[in-house]
């Protein structure tokens, strides 16, 4: 009657459905109410966070996966960075007198810079090409709609474990700084939440927007006009006080310059408390906003 | 007999994109443990059903009520009683068979160790327990259908919602897709699906509906439907190309129930197929090849709605 392959009756399977399947015992069972039925087992949704962290454990598992492969560029990355600049090009800035980077060397003045751009370079990585193949390549989020994840726990389970990338980013880079000997103070252990909070403060609002995408070639030009420009013109690498006056407005409004600012003055020690203060509201209105945003954007294009 | 319980109930279901209509104000309820099945060409609106029917689409209007409550407040609680099996695979191909199941066990919230019971007697069930630790990747299509079924019944779903199971499978790989569907009909569990193939209609459903430019054409089971739209046997006749257009045109004067031309063959509903076919040789028409049939759900497909299912 079904085909003519039977396949050599494997036996239906034991323990699903148990041996009195819900099915049978229900079939035919008129229940009260009005229409003359009410479902039975009547379960109310888990809450919202435990729903966010299974979707953040299948990202762990498919971690589990590849993570052989993403350490060499985490670790190898932030080496070259701090090695080339902090070695190389500092050994020729410092001769020249450090005056203008507030006394200290090369070294110290970028390491921190190469933290807070790395952990951003992780976010708009982890935020983009991911939450995109989600949809469209491997159907990540597909799946998971099917199940009792709702769009807004999808995207936050994704965004928990961009955080834990980019909080395993920036510990690894802060503790290349210490060995380098590239930081001035014991506040340098606060440098790394302030790096999370920097990348948490690009991922979110990047993920939020990498949803309604139809197309990756955005993503190149987020990397060729987001990243490339705020890495370089952040004061990451010079002083803001090197770049001509009608430009420094521009820079101190970019999120990039308040990560680098917070985790400078804390990996050298000098840290002006309303200053940062400053920083870290403006961070984690961002991040915030891109929580906010995110929830929406996702429910939009997963509900259609 | 007691009343069959209804899972799912739909009133003047509606869906529209824009300025396109996907789904016409269709009605119908679905009772525990049957098959109920939407068939319909490409576009016809099945795949936009099934979407709101696993609460991933919110009606545009109309009533939908599924394990009694709305899909849109309780989505994720109806959900958690569903099995869904997508068109296309969703399965993360860069992890083992297991791992997947494993993924999709979490999203359910269930304790690892009913997942790896689960996982051993639905890998089981789906015959791939040998390619337990295998990367999905190089699985073939039938392969992956059969886990993306065995995926889908991670949670032990009261209704399964199956978005055409076989479509781009080869003959043997749907016989056994079938099979394995069939045993979890027998098994109480509600199936849901769309095809547009007629005999998978014809092999699974208990009852179905016929559904085009989002509206249902006819309704009712694979037999019924057949004699209610169809005459008791088909005859299809070929010819030469040359006189297809001349022996359509004397065709339609013929004391058949009904005449359909198609591109490359006419095909007669009659009552008697062997009859039919000597009273058109003794008109003098001399069919390249002929068949006598009996009417099939394509039959109805193309009464009902002058089309074919899989143009």
């Amino acid at each position: 009657m079904v085909g003519g392959v039977r396949g050599g009756g494997q036996p239906l399977p034991r323990g699903v459905w148990g041996d009195g399947s819900p099915q049978k015992k229900k079939r035919g069972v008129p229940k009260g109410g009005p229409g003359g039925w009410v479902p039975p087992g009547e379960k109310g949704r888990p809450p919202g966070p435990a729903l966010s962290f299974r979707a953040f454990q299948c990202w762990l598992t498919v971690y589990r996966r590849i993570w052989r492969s993403s350490v060499w560029s985490s670790v190898l990355g932030p080496v070259f960075f701090l090695g080339a600049m902090g070695f190389g090009l500092g050994s020729l800035v410092d001769r020249h007198g450090t005056a203008s980077l507030g006394g200290v060397s090369y070294l110290a003045f970028v390491a921190p810079a190469i933290l807070a751009s790395s952990v951003m370079n992780t976010a708009m990585g982890e935020a983009s090409f991911p939450v995109f193949g989600s949809i469209k390549w491997n159907k990540i989020y597909i799946g998971a709609q099917a199940s009792p994840l709702r769009p807004g726990d999808i995207f936050r389970g994704h965004l928990m474990f961009m955080t834990m990338r980019i909080a395993m980013n920036a510990a690894v880079v802060t503790v290349f700084m210490w060995a380098f000997g590239a930081t001035r103070s014991a506040w340098v252990v606060l440098a790394w939440p302030a790096a999370v909070l920097t990348g948490l403060a690009f991922a979110a609002p990047i993920a939020a927007w990498a949803v309604t995408v139809t197309s990756e070639n955005n993503f190149a030009y987020m990397f060729r006009f987001g990243m490339m420009p705020l890495m370089l013109f952040s004061g990451t690498f010079f002083p803001l006080s090197q770049l001509p006056g009608w430009l420094r407005p521009l820079a101190y409004a970019t999120p990039l310059w308040h990560g680098v600012d917070l985790c400078r003055g804390l990996s050298l020690g000098r840290v002006d408390r309303p200053t940062a203060l400053g920083h870290v509201a403006y961070l984690a209105v961002l991040a915030a906003l891109g929580i906010w945003a995110g929830a929406r954007t996702y429910r939009r294009r997963l509900y259609v | 007999m007691s009343e069959p319980e209804i899972l799912v109930r739909a009133r003047g279901l509606t869906k529209r994109f824009a300025d396109f209509t996907a789904v016409d104000r269709i009605d119908f309820d679905l009772y525990r443990g049957e098959a109920f099945g939407f068939l319909g060409p490409n576009g016809a609106g099945k795949s936009s059903t099934m979407r709101m029917i696993g609460c991933v689409s919110p009606p545009t209007s109309g009533e939908l009520v599924i394990l009694g409550r709305d899909p849109v407040r309780a989505g994720s609680a109806i959900r958690a009683r569903l099995g869904v099996v997508p068109q296309e695979d969703t399965l993360d191909v860069e992890l083992t068979v297991r791992e997947n199941l494993l993924v999709y066990g979490r999203y359910f919230g269930l304790p690892r160790r009913v997942i790896r019971e689960r996982t051993d007697a639905l890998l089981e069930f789906v015959q791939l327990s040998d390619r337990a630790r295998d990367k999905v990747d190089p699985l073939s299509g039938g392969l992956k259908r059969r886990l993306t079924i065995a995926r889908s019944l991670i949670n032990e779903p009261e209704i399964l919602i199956l978005d055409e199971p076989t479509t781009g499978l080869d003959p043997q790989a749907r016989h056994v897709v079938w099979d394995r569907l069939f045993r979890l009909k027998q098994r109480g569990v509600t199936l849901i699906l769309t095809t547009h193939y007629m005999d998978e209609a014809e092999q699974l459903c208990d009852r179905l509906v016929v559904m085009d430019h989002g509206t249902f054409a006819a309704e009712g089971s694979p037999r019924e439907l057949i004699t209610r739209f169809c005459s008791p046997e088909v005859l299809e006749l070929r010819f030469d190309p040359e006189v297809h257009e001349l022996a359509a045109d004397k065709l339609k004067d013929f004391p058949a129930e009904r005449a359909e031309v198609l591109a490359d063959r006419i095909l007669l509903y009659v009552t008697d197929g062997d009859a039919a076919l000597a009273a058109v040789r003794s008109s003098g028409l001399e069919p390249l090849t002929s068949l006598v049939r009996r009417g099939t759900l394509e039959d109805v497909f193309l009464r009902l709605t002058g089309r074919r299912l899989e143009d």
